[in-house]
């Protein structure tokens, strides 16, 4: 036989091996996909004088409404101070959570961000958020926290609505109680 | 192979090894072939057996026979056991014994690496079945595996991913082996376009599983590592995105949608010119379609997720997508039946299932167009509709094909015909059935009845235990299958004649039945007037 069955069969051999890279490509690919097109709901993150440089549509108004959940392994209570506030594109709008601690230990948790519809997520930037860093509630503790943001002028016009969401997760290593009450709760006006 | 070495005894065809070493080491493309079917068959009973647990506890509303984790177990279980343990392995079993004896060729090219992919078979589902009797108990989140669900599986959980390891592996190898036997060991004269049918559409099958089966395991892996390693690929918590692994896992989950089905294309375009009497009709084109549905089904993974909450151009983009693969597959439905246009046909038990899976397989084919509208399967996402729907494209889609296939070359590899009283009784049993048992899950999907629940609002009472009773008729006509085989293994029955069937064509035909334990030792020579097309 003039051909090599050993030959095809390696090169299908590396195809395959290849194939098992891409797979794993296919976490970086996501990202940049959620990048550009806002799936995941993932929000920016902007400094004071970014935000400041926006011009405000005192024309339009749109509504964020605010939704609040928590891990079922997390024994806290989560929730927005208001539902729902209108805002102006491109003002600055800060919005009040209350987490309370409802266990008899300390606890930490951290809260993970993510905005709908998925297009309004690429417009929705914060200047501060509870959800940057671990939060450390004491037993019982409760602790009002808050969320700085801008809906960038840019929004598409027919986008009236919008829902910035939060989960809290608990951090797994909960007996390291190294972090400080400093670095927990943030500062920055 | 080393016993026909050390008797260089070319004349001496049918001297096989023995005993159970003959199938342990066995690197004879027949006798792996005949393992695959054998195991396929079995897997088919087991999984099977698990689908008539779900249809007894669903036969009326309320809590009966298992508990909702048990019941949840078995749809997990049945899919895996269904796709990976019984639809697969029968698609290579075919391709094993097939293949060589269609193209003139000896044997597979690798032959033990042949033998090996066929013995991790077992292996895989001992490592998958055996989470049944360990603490959380056997999969239940689902055989697509979602996390962060199916992270909650007890210790079963490493068990699930190395089965699914094991079983990418092994139809990998599979697939590897047929490549290389078809790309390399064609007879003189059999050219790409003198190809069967079969090989062509497994040709096609193998290339799809090679490009999408190391996705899956990737991301089975990702999912390993981030249960026991701190990655969080898919954890919300981390940084990740559980949404992720629906997109990576139906990136496999659509080709392998064709991988179960391009086969059975290949069978029923087998078949049905022998029954009609006239050649395929538009031979090219079969083969030019089949390889545009394969192409096509890496570009339309997000129709089984128009739910999570895509951007609109992304939910356009892929219905569109989905839409176009109805062009090729509509080619090759206008050409079977072209091909039976004006021919003159006989209904024959293959002939009748192949006829089965152009009708049903055409039925789940369109409740599949309906899914693909984005608007609309916002309503049947999750219910019983896309039940009924994967089910017709399955049942009377595939496991028809294998059957009709099955009947077909039955003769061909035991010598002898199979009862065809039993056969036809066989076929108007299950397609009775087959109907009973999954049309009026359009209904009840459509009045809302979702998937994968134990229990049921009583509106949908009647339907169910209607749907059930198919089931079990359906489940026990498939024993008929079973007695019709061993009757022919037994060599009990009519003597086969070389051609077995009267206007049956292709090299497979031109060996003796059963054909000798190596066959085509010396390639015949293959010309436009003996070619199959």
């Amino acid at each position: 036989m003039a051909k090599d069955p050993t030959r095809t069969a390696k090169k299908l051999a590396l195809f395959a091996v290849a194939m098992f890279g891409f797979g794993f490509a296919l976490v970086p690919i996501y990202e940049v996909v959620c990048e550009a097109t806002g799936i995941g709901g993932r929000t920016g993150v902007i400094s004071q004088s970014e935000a400041e440089a926006d011009q405000v549509d005192a024309e339009r108004l749109v509504t964020v409404e605010f939704d609040t959940n928590v891990d079922s392994a997390l024994p806290w209570a989560f929730k927005a101070a208001e539902f729902n506030m209108k805002v102006h594109p491109g003002e600055m709008a800060e919005a009040v959570f209350v987490v309370e601690n409802r266990s008899d230990k300390p606890v930490i948790g951290k809260a993970v961000p993510s905005v709908a519809p998925p297009i309004a997520s690429k417009f929705f930037d914060k200047t501060e958020c509870f959800c940057f860093t671990e939060q450390r509630l004491e037993a019982g503790e409760r602790k009002e926290m808050i969320v700085r943001f801008v809906v960038g002028s840019q929004l598409p016009e027919d986008i009236l609505i919008m829902t910035l969401s939060y989960r809290f997760f608990q951090v797994p290593d909960n007996a390291d109680v190294a972090i400080s009450d400093t670095k927990a709760v943030k500062t920055k006006i | 192979m080393n016993d026909a070495a050390v008797h260089d005894d070319h004349h001496d065809h049918d001297h096989k090894p023995t005993g159970i070493g003959r199938w342990l080491f066995s690197t004879n493309h027949k006798d792996i072939g005949t393992m695959y079917l054998v195991f396929s068959l079995f897997m088919f009973f087991v999984g099977g057996a698990m689908a008539l647990v779900i249809r007894a506890e669903l036969f009326q509303p309320g809590m009966q026979f298992v508990d909702p984790q048990f019941f949840n177990s078995m749809t997990t279980v049945h899919a895996l056991v269904m796709i990976f343990g019984a639809l697969m392995p029968a698609g290579v079993g075919l391709a094993n014994w097939m293949i060589p004896i269609m193209i003139g060729a000896p044997d597979m090219a690798m032959p033990r690496m042949n033998n090996m992919s066929f013995w991790i078979l077992p292996f895989a589902f001992t490592l998958l079945l055996s989470t049944f009797f360990m603490p959380g108990g056997a999969p239940a989140g689902g055989w697509t595996m979602y996390p962060p669900l199916v992270l909650q599986l007890g210790d079963g959980f490493p068990f699930l991913i190395f089965a699914v390891h094991f079983l990418g592996i092994s139809s990998i190898m599979g697939a590897i082996n047929i490549i290389a036997t078809v790309f390399n060991m064609r007879a003189p004269g059999m050219t790409f376009m003198r190809l069967p049918l079969f090989v062509w559409t497994w040709i096609i099958t193998a290339f799809l599983l090679i490009a999408s089966m190391p996705v899956l395991a990737g991301a089975v892996t990702m999912l390993l590592t981030d249960k026991f390693f701190g990655t969080a690929f898919f954890d919300a918590a981390g940084g990740g995105d559980p949404l992720l692994f629906q997109h990576v896992f139906w990136f496999f989950g659509h080709p392998e949608v064709y991988i179960l089905v391009l086969p059975s294309f290949g069978i029923i375009s087998q078949i049905i010119p022998t029954f009609a009497r006239k050649p395929l009709f538009g031979y090219a084109s079969m083969v030019y379609a089949t390889a545009s549905i394969a192409f096509l089904s890496f570009f339309v993974w997000a129709h089984h997720m128009f739910a999570v909450g895509m951007p609109l151009t992304g939910e356009l983009f892929f219905m569109y997508a989905t839409m176009a693969i109805a062009v090729p597959t509509g080619v090759k439905i206008f050409n079977w039946t072209a091909t039976m246009w004006k021919g003159s046909m006989t209904f024959e038990t293959p002939m009748l299932f192949s006829i089965g899976v152009l009708f049903m397989f055409s039925i789940g084919g369109f409740s599949g167009l309906m899914m693909g509208i984005t608007p609309v399967d916002f309503q049947y996402h999750d219910t019983y509709f896309i039940v009924a729907h994967f089910h017709y494209v399955i049942v009377p889609g595939i496991i028809y094909g294998v059957i009709a296939g099955v009947y077909y070359w039955l003769p061909k590899w035991t010598g002898v015909m199979y009862d065809e009283k039993l056969g036809k009784l066989h076929f108007w049993l299950s397609t009775i059935s087959v109907n009973v048992l999954f049309f009026p899950m359009h209904f009840i999907g459509l009045a809302g009845m979702p998937r994968r629940i134990p229990d049921y609002s009583t509106q949908f009472a009647d339907w169910n235990a209607i749907i059930s009773i198919g089931g079990f008729v359906f489940g026990l006509s498939q024993l008929i299958l079973v007695w019709v085989v061993i009757k022919c293994a037994r060599g009990d029955g009519e003597k086969a004649t070389d051609q077995v069937w009267e206007s049956a064509h292709g090299l497979e035909f031109t060996l003796p039945s059963p054909p000798p334990f190596h066959s085509f030792t010396t390639p015949p020579v293959v010309t436009d007037a003996t070619a199959h097309s």
